[in-house]
């Protein structure tokens, strides 16, 4: 994939490690509310932009990581295919009101490795990466993994890319696995507490049943389900609750994915109020976080989001006595975005690190501040 | 049973002088003896023998000792006193795997984790099952039955392969196309650093904090930690499963059907392609009334509920009968489906009655290019002089060519790597990858060297590194040097003889 594009970024990484400055990895300058501040000279990934080939019956497509997430979407739209993970979108400087369209790019939506409202259901990001290039610290371009479903030649760098807020090296392209939309919908509601939607959700879960996303917020389960007609339509009697009307459904879904619906609206008044939105992934079978603010979950349970204005200390408590770790999404980072690592697994990150990027050229301190 | 390659001829360095191995030995025992019971550290010839080969019997290598540890503590103990010795550790499960990976190191020891072998926790509203590394992949499935539930990588060895096996060589199954490999469907990794620290990868929720490196860990061969412990996800087991088995009288129409199904937005349970020669060779053998006229057969089978598949079987039909299906039958019964499936999974053991021996390849290409593929077989048949018998994962566009040849004749087997070495390289050629779910162990080491460049191996390299700063975990493994740049990867079977010759082979 030799092309003027990337050898501008190359000369950039190299002319970066020789002077030991630190380069900001960007696209649409989506998210860079999220993980910690970002650090260094801008290197703007967003020439190096197109889907380089796309073959719906492969279920494959390769696409260069500036290339805005919003045309991606709309050449598998085309085909009748999707990003089944559903990530999350926002608009410039992080803004999630609908006022401003997206401007996510591909590479910043692995690189984030967030996901929507289908996660629990389908996999996430990583689980659709099948191959990527990227550019590391030595100003090497190298290719990881491949465009077919199976591959186990080698280690599986490819996939330790999604989430790693480019701290290991600036995605250039990434094949991903994509599949087709499906063929029938419905999304039913049912007025329940919290610890009965999760408990119906973790049955529900246990039994063949097209259960595609969950939300449950302020007294209200809404439940989509995905797949077959036949499916869908035997699940609907089965479960009960009242059937939403599709053209309110869609709506909800998409700003649930995008966190401009009502809860994150009100979350992100609370958070310029002081409060902190939190993210919390636990295991979803836990009971309700004992913990004051509003809580929205999604994930069949698996994820948590909090807004409240409870200590640090006590919200990363009382994750990780819920088998999970919680992330501040939205607010004060002052006790670290991200929960603590162990010590193994710290010093295996900062090993990563050096072998990736030894000269700390790529978002120095934005996963961690020692990475 | 194979000849054994000499140890020089694989990954490992020269082998070591016997004063060398002697003195290794008397260090290693004099280590690891306090550290665990008599009877769970071998180092007689007698005891190590049978662990000089995993499923890759053409490579064989004795240990120096085996460690046969019975609780984490001793796993613990027995990675850091070889940690301090600079001594080689090669994890082990059950030893079914088909690239050499758990081939032990001439001045190493492997650590055989056969003795974890316990389902810990099975948790029916979560659907996750707590178990041991050594615990059998389908005892998992087995034990999860009553509730409902399974554990959905189905590699085909899985009545003997365990899941720390199964983690460490990121292992498919007929299912992966709707179902996912291995990583997806693992949600924890308990175990050990190669120092013998304890470990965690993964969590009990969806994802944990930083880097991914549960993605890393899965599929890197034992190379990067040890895995004692697996946390896997259960699926709701679907209620009906039925299979269509269609004929075509042309390989390319075939290959077109394949990509139509998947075009036309199904995603199959399972899609698997057999040749003509195949179909020939396993019908022989199991009698399961295979069309002996097709080019090609293709098996395609719809899971979940009953009022899915049966839609979902008809759009199947409609496109396959589009696609110039010569003739179609879908199952009845769930007997006529697995009679269907018979054929398929005893295509090792048929091609071993037709042929004194033969060499299955394992290569992956995008699935648009299976009939080029396969027109490109038929032309080196040709070339090389050899037959070929083909079977397909075609839905994940995982090829599995057996070169039928005889080992005895040296032009025939020279002309059989030939011919491997080409399939590999045209399947490389046309944007695929050398293993699609064998791993790359030490078989296919030089192949390696053809995929990925200099600065990726090194890339590879450091990331072990990372784990393992002094190589000591199972070493010389996956990554080549750039000392062995030669050869392609292959499996050597001899007369369909495999160390567990009653398992369905894919």
């Amino acid at each position: 994939m030799a092309d003027a594009a990337l050898d501008t970024l190359v000369e950039r990484v190299r002319a970066a490690r020789a002077d030991k400055t630190a380069l900001n990895i960007g696209g649409g300058h989506t998210k860079a509310f999220y993980g910690e501040a970002p650090q260094g000279a801008p290197l703007d990934v967003r020439p190096l932009a197109g889907i380089s080939s796309y073959e719906p019956s492969e279920l494959v497509v390769t696409v260069r990581a500036g290339t805005p997430l919003a045309e991606l979407e709309a050449a598998l739209a085309e085909q009748g295919q999707c990003l089944p993970f559903e990530p999350p979108r926002f608009a410039p400087g992080g803004r999630n009101d609908g006022t401003a369209p997206q401007g996510g790019t591909v590479g910043g939506m692995v690189a984030a490795g967030l996901s929507g409202p289908a996660r629990a259901a389908v996999g996430g990001v990583r689980d659709y990466v099948l191959g990527a290039t990227l550019l590391n610290g030595k100003a090497e371009v190298l290719s990881f993994g491949g465009q077919v479903m199976k591959n186990v030649a080698g280690y599986d760098v490819s996939r330790l890319l999604a989430g790693s807020m480019g701290v290991l090296g600036v995605l250039c392209e990434v094949s991903l696995k994509v599949l087709p939309l499906p063929v029938a919908t419905e999304t039913l509601r049912f007025e329940v507490d919290e610890a009965e939607a999760l408990r119906r959700l973790n049955t529900w879960g246990g039994q063949p049943l097209p259960v595609n996303a969950s939300a449950w917020w302020d007294g209200t389960l809404v439940v989509r389900l995905s797949g077959a007609a036949a499916a869908v339509r035997s699940a609907v009697d089965r479960l009960g609750g009242d059937p939403v009307d599709p053209a309110l459904a869609a709506p909800f879904w998409t700003g649930l994915r995008d966190q401009s619906d009502e809860f994150f609206t009100k979350a992100t008044a609370a958070v310029a109020a002081g409060a902190t939105l939190w993210r919390l992934s636990v295991a979803q079978t836990a009971p309700p976080m004992a913990l004051p603010g509003e809580h929205l979950v999604e994930w069949g349970g698996a994820q948590r989001w909090v807004v409240t204005t409870a200590a640090a200390a006590r919200v990363r408590e009382a994750a990780a006595r819920a088998g999970g770790h919680a992330t501040v999404f939205r607010g004060d980072k002052a006790g670290g975005a991200l929960a603590p690592l162990s010590a193994p697994l710290q010093r295996i990150h900062r090993q990563l690190k050096t072998a990736f990027d030894p000269d700390r050229v790529f978002n120095p301190g934005r996963l961690y501040a020692d990475l | 049973m194979n000849a054994p390659l000499p140890a020089a001829a694989t990954a490992a360095a020269a082998a070591p002088t016997a004063a060398d191995r002697a003195a290794a030995l008397d260090r290693v025992v004099t280590a690891l003896s306090p550290l665990l019971p008599a009877h769970a550290l071998l180092y007689r010839r007698e005891d190590t023998v049978p662990y000089e080969c995993d499923g890759l019997t053409a490579y064989r290598q004795l240990p120096l000792a085996v460690a046969l540890p019975e609780t984490e503590d001793q796993v613990a103990a027995v990675l850091k006193a070889c940690h301090a010795l600079g001594v080689p550790v090669v994890a082990r499960g059950a030893g079914t795997g088909l690239s050499g990976g758990a081939m032990p190191d001439a001045l190493g020891v492997t650590l055989s984790l056969a003795k974890f072998n316990h389902i810990l926790k099975i948790d029916a509203l979560a659907r996750t099952a707590q178990v041991q590394c050594g615990v059998r992949n389908l005892a998992i499935s087995e034990a999860a039955a009553p509730l409902g539930l399974y554990y959905a990588p189905d590699p085909s060895s899985q009545i003997a392969c365990t899941i720390g096996g199964n983690v460490a060589e990121n292992s498919g199954g007929v299912h992966c196309l709707k179902y996912g490999l291995t990583l997806h469907n693992v949600l924890k990794v308990r175990g050990f650093t190669v120092e013998g620290e304890p470990v965690e990868f993964g969590g009990d929720s969806l994802d944990a904090a930083g880097l991914d490196l549960l993605a890393v860990v899965v599929g890197s061969e034992g190379m990067l930690a040890v895995t004692t412990e697996v946390t896997v996800k259960l699926c709701p087991k679907p209620q009906v499963a039925r299979c269509i088995m269609a004929s075509f009288d042309d390989i390319r129409k075939a290959g077109d059907a394949v990509a139509a199904v998947i075009a036309a937005g199904i995603i199959p349970a399972g899609l698997e392609m057999m040749d003509k020669p195949m179909t020939a060779a396993v019908e022989d053998f199991v009698h399961a009334g295979y069309d002996l006229d097709a080019e090609a057969i293709l098996l395609c089978e719809s899971d979940g509920t009953p009022e899915e598949v049966a839609e979902e079987i008809g759009r199947m039909l409609a496109v396959l009968q589009g696609c110039g299906a010569t003739r179609v039958a879908v199952s009845e019964n769930e007997a006529q489906r697995l009679k269907f499936w018979s054929g398929r999974k005893n295509a090792f053991p048929a091609s071993g009655r037709i042929s004194p021996d033969y060499m299955c390849m394992d290569s992956t290409i995008p699935r648009k290019r299976l009939a080029d593929i396969l027109i490109a077989i038929a032309a080196m048949e040709k070339k090389y002089g050899l037959r070929c018998c083909n079977v397909f994962h075609a839905g994940d566009g995982n090829l599995h060519p057996l070169i039928l040849f005889d080992a005895n004749d040296p032009d025939q087997m020279h002309r059989c790597e030939l011919f491997g070495a080409d399939i590999l390289e045209t399947s490389v050629a046309l944007g695929g990858t050398v293993t699609g779910e064998h791993g790359v162990g030490v078989e296919k080491l030089s192949s390696m060297c053809v995929q990925f460049s200099p600065e990726e191996r090194e890339q590879m390299f450091a990331v072990k590194r990372a784990f393992d700063a002094a190589g000591t975990l199972n070493p010389g493994k996956v990554i080549p040097t750039l000392h062995r740049c030669a050869e392609y990867g292959r499996m050597h079977v001899k007369k369909g003889l495999l160390p567990f010759p009653e398992l369905e082979r894919f």
